[in-house]
């Protein structure tokens, strides 16, 4: 987005610049606000209870009384904590995921810049913030806070390399559709990639990476079930367990915004962002509800995964990432690499990729099969038979004690 | 080469110090406050990584000297301090003093109040393990569902216990020889009605827990013991039944009117973390199943307490050990009278310190995660523990 031609008026680069600033906080900050609203109250739903309700029409105004609460709070540090590493680690866990906001396409011309290296720019920037979180758990001087960052960094390495080998096979995809109309070179871009669904969203062409893809994303976000960085029951909260007022709120503040902006990314990449999915020209009103319709269900996705999921132990979802979707993700730019590379139709790539797909269901299904043995209930009952009632009889002493 | 060592001494060999890179295990508090101990327990573990070391419980931090207490006050007067020994399971507690003081003094009680007593433990073992449900989930990750899904019904069976005695949590309700007062009018009724909802509750909490993939690994072949070792460790309960000891009080030792009853013992194979949620899941249908028949055939009228009672309660000197089958398991109480008008002994045996011994073996390398879930599953009560 240009917001000179939006304000339909010309101005100079510097003051353009401050106000794409104040447009990335405030939208950021209010999709945020808005996000933790809507979790409370979705979550509130599946967990039989109504969520907030005092503050303002419906509780609407929750998100408010947090942070003002916030802000008033004192802000403690711990006298042993690294003072540094502790009162600079929340900002470094916040500034990158609000830097990966300027090449989001929200409608087709609706974006900060349009970044030739868009992808690569998102995960390098985004993967800066596993820096604040491992600064928070060293600076805290706190043993939780240490096996949460420690946790959330081996975590980070693990599911970055999966997700982005699955945008490296979408990348691949998009370039060799690209490469009809001329311009395979901007593949890389997120907006080019968002173009060329018109007709066909890439999910439909990498039904593995859609899946590979949202898993990395839940664990990047630390959501269930690969919350172990953040586990209440084991470590206390984790790596901010030492935070409180506003520096905590920062890291909150940073969690629901690469939530916000990783459901961007993915509905980009998958679900065809702004388009109609069947090519039909929409006008830029309704692409941004497009955006926040797809956006939204994969909200109401993550949280109820919060809902009805436990959390997985650590070195399960080492396992799983190493063991299962690394191979997976490798296998699948393989295969479309020699798809492509003979000029293979667009349904062979999607046909592979489910089968892909298909088969890791079935590789998990057996493990765990295996694991359970035969069933999952080896509980059996037996008829309970009484027998006859022996009350147990008093046995008389001499009067005790003296 | 020649190196020269800090003594002086010349070397022509450089010397290879083989040294494996050494790193120290870190100590963790799990407790005594800490979101996954369930009150007052205290847990220090060593752990290498994440790997469990050595696990030292600290116990006692919520003694109070009930046992003393109870020999302070006459026999009826010490019926509230039952209540605060397994506040979660109260009427099984008191159920089990008012027994041992009936049988020492040679009381029978009316059959009415025995259906009453009867129901109201049988919905408190619900109430229990509903609370080791929700609490259990928790530990295990759920993020909340779990505890207000169980907690729904929880309330439910509260609400009836408070319209039968006025209160939701210390009962003080059973009294030596009978009930306080009566039930209110609509009891049956009400329980009924209560019992249909909690079915429907035990089954949201199956289809929550039981098949989830994530739940199954999380619990599968964790902190699991043989039914040799349950039993060398004293477990009682549903953790011992879970290791495959078809052990129940209300079938090996019957008390009250419980072979009246057909139902049936969970007993479970493996006696990991996953069984003993099966079993304490399956005992909460058969828990079910024993208040639909007790309701059928409890006497809509009649005495809730003997004709006559003594104004001074001095049973004759002599000693007894009641034992009945709590939510937890086996809790006992050995009472001493010498014919005066307190009892000379008061023991508690209480399943939970038992089965909390057999901690220290399930959690000695496994993860810190299994450790905590370990915890979870024994359902410990500290107020029981330290009494």
């Amino acid at each position: 987005m240009v917001l000179s031609e939006f304000a339909g008026v010309s101005m100079p680069d510097w003051i353009d610049a401050i106000l794409r600033i104040i447009f990335i906080v405030a939208l950021m900050t209010i999709m945020a606000f808005a996000l933790i609203y809507g979790e409370r109250k979705i979550l509130a739903r599946f967990q039989a209870r109504v969520g907030p309700t005092r503050t303002g029409p419906i509780g609407t105004l929750q998100s408010i009384a947090d942070a003002l609460k916030l802000i008033t709070k004192e802000d403690v540090r711990p006298i042993t904590a690294d003072r540094w590493a502790f009162e600079l680690a929340p900002y470094m866990a916040f500034v990158p995921v609000f830097l990966v906001f300027v090449p989001m396409p929200f409608t087709e011309t609706w974006f900060i810049r349009d970044l030739n290296l868009g992808l690569l720019f998102v995960f390098a920037v985004l993967g800066l913030n596993i820096v604040g979180v491992v600064m928070a758990a060293w600076g805290s001087d706190n043993k939780y806070a240490l096996l949460g960052g420690v946790r959330a960094a081996a975590q980070a390495i693990s599911y970055e390399i999966p997700m982005l080998l699955i945008v490296v096979a979408v990348v691949m995809v998009a370039a060799g559709r690209l490469a009809v109309d001329g311009d395979a070179s901007a593949a890389g871009s997120i907006n080019s990639i968002v173009g060329d669904q018109t007709t066909t969203p890439y999910i439909l062409l990498q039904p593995l990476g859609f899946f590979i893809f949202i898993i990395g994303m839940l664990a990047e976000l630390h959501r269930p079930p690969f919350d172990m960085p953040i586990a209440e029951s084991e470590v206390v909260g984790g790596y901010f367990v030492e935070y409180s007022g506003m520096r905590w709120g920062l890291f909150f503040l940073a969690e629901y915004t690469a939530l916000f902006l990783l459901v961007v990314l993915a509905s980009s990449l998958f679900l065809g962002g702004w388009n109609w999915p069947f090519g039909a020209d929409v006008g830029l009103g309704l692409q941004i509800v497009l955006t926040l319709v797809k956006t939204t269900v994969m909200i109401v996705l993550v949280i109820g995964s919060r809902a009805l999921f436990p959390r997985l132990r650590i070195d399960q979802l080492m396992s799983f990432s190493w063991k299962v979707l690394l191979p997976f993700a490798i296998i699948q730019v393989i295969a479309n690499g020699i798809i492509l590379s003979y000029g293979g139709a667009d349904w062979v790539v999607g046909l592979v990729s489910f089968g892909l797909l298909v088969a890791l269901g079935g590789l998990v299904y057996y493990i765990m099969r295996r694991k359970q043995g035969e069933g999952t209930r080896t509980v059996q009952t037996t008829p309970a038979t009484p027998r006859v009632i022996t009350a147990p009889e008093v046995t008389p002493v001499e009067a005790g004690g003296d | 080469m020649v190196q020269q060592t800090f003594e002086g001494e010349v070397l022509t060999e450089p010397v290879v110090v083989e040294r494996e890179f050494e790193t120290v295990d870190m100590n963790i508090n799990i407790g005594p406050q800490h979101p996954a101990t369930h009150g007052v327990f205290r847990m220090v573990l060593t752990v290498d990584g994440e790997i469990v070391k050595d696990a030292i419980p600290y116990i006692g931090y919520m003694h109070r000297g009930g046992e003393k207490l109870s020999e302070n006050l006459d026999y009826r007067g010490a019926l509230g301090y039952q209540d605060r020994t397994d506040y979660l399971a109260a009427f099984n507690s008191e159920w089990v003093y008012v027994n041992a003081v009936e049988r020492l003094a040679g009381i029978e009680i009316p059959e009415r109040a025995e259906y009453v007593r009867l129901i109201l433990a049988e919905f408190n073992r619900l109430l229990s393990h509903f609370m080791f449900m929700g609490a259990f989930g928790t530990d295990v990750g759920y993020f909340g569902t779990a505890f207000t899904w169980t907690f729904k019904e929880r309330e439910r069976i509260q609400d009836l216990f408070e319209a039968v005695c006025g209160d939701r949590i210390m009962y003080n309700y059973f009294r030596v020889g009978g009930l306080a007062w009566e039930p209110h009018e609509t009891f049956i009724e009400d329980s009924h009605w209560v019992l249909d909802q909690v079915e429907v509750g035990i089954s949201d909490v199956d289809e929550l827990m039981t098949d989830n993939e994530v739940f199954v690994a999380r619990c599968r072949d964790v902190g699991a013991m043989t039914a040799d070792e349950a039993i060398s460790y004293g477990v009682t309960g549903p953790m011992l039944r879970a290791s495959g000891v078809p052990f129940d009080l209300r079938v090996e030792e019957p008390y009250s009117i419980y072979d009246r009853f057909h139902w049936e013992i969970p007993v479970g194979e493996r006696g990991d973390v996953y069984d003993r949620y099966l079993v304490r899941l399956e005992e909460m249908r058969q828990s079910v199943t024993i208040l639909r028949q007790a309701l059928d055939q409890m006497p809509t009228s009649g005495p809730i307490e003997p004709e006559r009672m003594p104004a001074r309660l001095r049973p004759a000197p002599g000693e007894i050990y009641m034992r009945q089958e709590n939510p937890r398991g086996e809790y006992g109480i050995y009472m001493v009278s010498d014919g005066t008008d307190k009892p000379w002994r008061v023991k508690m045996r209480s399943p939970c310190f038992h089965n909390l011994s057999s901690l220290k073996p399930q959690v000695i390398n496994t993860y810190l995660a299994d450790a905590v879930v370990a915890l979870g599953s024994i359902d410990i009560v500290l107020c029981e523990v330290d009494r």
